[in-house]
């Protein structure tokens, strides 16, 4: 590079050479550091900024996939998708169905999650690593494969989860053909797949509970679980904060699992925003798709400012 | 001292049952793929394969091509893997050492699209990649990806944790700014380059959504998006082979983490993000 200059003038030399030789090491500095920007930023401007912007132009135009050519040809329609989407049975049913895997799914994950780390951090000193990785396999593993995997542990007649509870007594249902159970299924498996990822924020944030504090209640007689309820829950309130926000959003978008197991069904009791969202896009209805997709950003941004909010009021 | 020996033998039983319980799957997935169709469909399912043979995996590569799928994904993963290295670190420097025009709206910009949703931009760039000519060709599978606004927050932060000293050591030994980048710090990035690295190739790996509307004839499918049409499609029926199909995209996966463990679970708890 051009920076063959003399280290920086030493501080008061306010004579004019040195100076102007402070000022081309700084022009210098500014050049390198945007030429080291450069390749991200071109990078990024292509294929995520420039793409979100356009996302919000489509999303207010009769945008369809003939257009592609021509996606500024278009009819702009002011805030009809949006409208149309609010009216749309299938799109509130898809809302409906995405609250209730996050109202359902997040604090079930949560919990699972929290136990988990409880356990691993001081219920047990041994084989901890064996189990801190077969909780987190689930969560590294290809959701298609995971897939593969569950239509066949979750069939009716000869999968393994009916032939278990077979077992003990109960004639299991139809757990992805029935409109009941499908939901149900599903949750279950986003829990078993993302609560690793929770368990290990978990065993991060319980480091920061001071040993000493339960020893203390210990003596006075706390039960295990009082000394949970009143020493640890408290003091992880940021963290369990943190990781049921990041599962919300995740959850929000949720869209892998009923893709590859339920394509949505049946009778759509599995269809989430972001599954209908590449629906209309399958259908060629981009302008559509690209005004229901920014809904679900609307909903992903509110619930990442109440994050915020909460997060400042802790400290 | 707190708690009895008898709970925390119950505990470990407790916890037993739960590890069968989530790997499971993964067992009966790699035993299956050993097994038969019909032994598969029969009723009780069994668990260790009657007569283990290897046919489902001589199917996958000789009459499917599952050899090319993985090749695909492997050029993906890690030709997405070392632009998110290079350029996210470079610029993570620029914004952690360096001083530079617009530099406190560069990082505001990049960081708020670190929480918009990936749907959002999934139309229109459909349509810059298919005006580019770039449907069903590789490159269209890896140039989307090769840098995220987390690769930068990663390596950002990292780096403002380095002494600032040794920028300035550099300087005084008449080291240009790109040789202090590569000469004096990235090579102390370690840590933070695995994590981002580890984090990147399995995100990659099992990229599913965009491949599968990308790649749209077989000699760009990667691993996922086969497994996906032929577990829908003609081969549904089969399910050997969807079995051994699974096992060989989840298998690599588990070799890399097992192999990285430390680091990466370090990485997860320190950022927050899968």
């Amino acid at each position: 590079m051009t920076t063959t200059t003399a280290p920086p003038a030493p501080a008061g030399a306010t004579t004019a050479p040195g100076g102007r030789r402070r000022r081309a090491a700084a022009r210098a500095e500014g050049r390198a550091a945007w030429l080291l920007a450069l390749p991200f930023c071109l990078l990024f401007l292509t294929f995520t900024l420039w793409p979100v912007l356009q996302s919000l132009f489509m999303s207010f135009t009769d945008t369809r996939s003939r257009d592609l050519r021509t996606p500024f040809a278009v009819n702009v329609v002011g805030v009809e998708n949006y409208t149309r989407a609010l009216s749309d049975p299938v799109f509130r049913k898809a809302m409906l169905n995405t609250a209730y895997f996050v109202l359902v799914g997040v604090p079930l994950t949560l919990v699972v999650a929290l136990a988990a780390a409880v356990a691993l951090d001081r219920g047990i000193t041994r084989l901890r690593g064996i189990f801190r990785l077969g909780f987190y396999t689930p969560v590294i593993t290809s959701i298609v494969a995971v897939a593969v995997v569950w239509r066949f542990l979750l069939e009716t007649d000869y999968g393994l989860v009916n032939t278990v509870l077979g077992w003990v007594g109960i004639d299991g249902p139809n757990w992805l053909g029935d409109p009941t159970w499908s939901m149900p299924s599903l949750i279950l498996m986003a829990t078993w797949r993302n609560f690793g990822t929770g368990m290990i924020i978990f065993l991060a944030g319980l480091q920061a509970v001071p040993w000493s504090l339960h020893e203390a209640a210990a003596i006075d007689g706390a039960s295990a679980w009082k000394r949970f309820r009143h020493i640890t829950l408290p003091l992880m309130r940021p963290t369990i904060l943190f990781v049921s926000v990041t599962t919300g959003i995740g959850y929000l978008q949720f869209f892998e699992e009923p893709f590859v197991l339920t394509s949505g069904g049946p009778l759509n009791s599995t269809k989430s925003m972001s599954m209908y969202t590449y629906e209309q896009f399958g259908f060629g209805n981009y302008g559509y798709a690209a005004s229901i997709s920014y809904i679900i950003f609307v909903l992903v941004a509110v619930v990442t400012a109440i994050q915020f909010r909460l997060l400042r009021e802790e400290k | 001292m707190l708690g009895s020996r008898k709970g925390t033998w119950w505990l470990y039983g407790v916890l037993t049952v739960a590890l069968v319980a989530v790997v499971a799957p993964f067992a009966w997935m790699v035993l299956g793929s050993f097994k038969s169709d019909a032994e598969l469909r029969s009723a009780p399912p069994t668990w260790w394969p009657e007569a283990a043979s290897l046919d489902n995996y001589a199917q996958l590569f000789s009459r499917l091509d599952f050899g090319g799928y993985f090749a695909n994904s492997i050029v993906v993963a890690v030709v997405v893997t070392a632009g998110n290295l290079l350029f996210c670190s470079a610029l993570g420097y620029a914004l952690a050492m360096l001083d530079f025009r617009g530099k406190r709206a560069l990082f505001v910009v990049v960081m708020t699209t670190l929480m918009i949703p990936g749907v959002v931009t999934f139309v229109p760039l459909f349509v810059l990649v298919a005006n580019a000519g770039l449907v069903n060709t590789l490159p269209g599978l890896f140039l989307p990806f090769l840098v995220s606004p987390f690769g930068v927050f990663l390596m950002r932060q990292f780096i403002l944790g380095l002494p600032r000293d040794l920028v300035d050591a550099g300087r005084v030994d008449g080291a240009g700014e790109l040789r202090i980048f590569a000469r004096i710090i990235l090579p102390l990035c370690g840590p933070a380059l695995a994590t981002l690295g580890i984090l990147t190739f399995l995100g990659s790996w099992n990229n599913f959504l965009w491949p599968l509307v990308v790649a749209q004839t077989e000699d760009t499918y990667t691993l996922p998006v086969a497994l996906a049409l032929y577990s829908t499609g003609q081969n549904s029926t089969q399910y050997g082979l969807l079995l051994a199909g699974a096992t060989v995209v989840v298998l690599p996966v588990l070799v890399v983490f097992m192999v990285f463990q430390r680091r990466f679970i370090e990485g997860i708890a320190t950022t927050g993000i899968k």
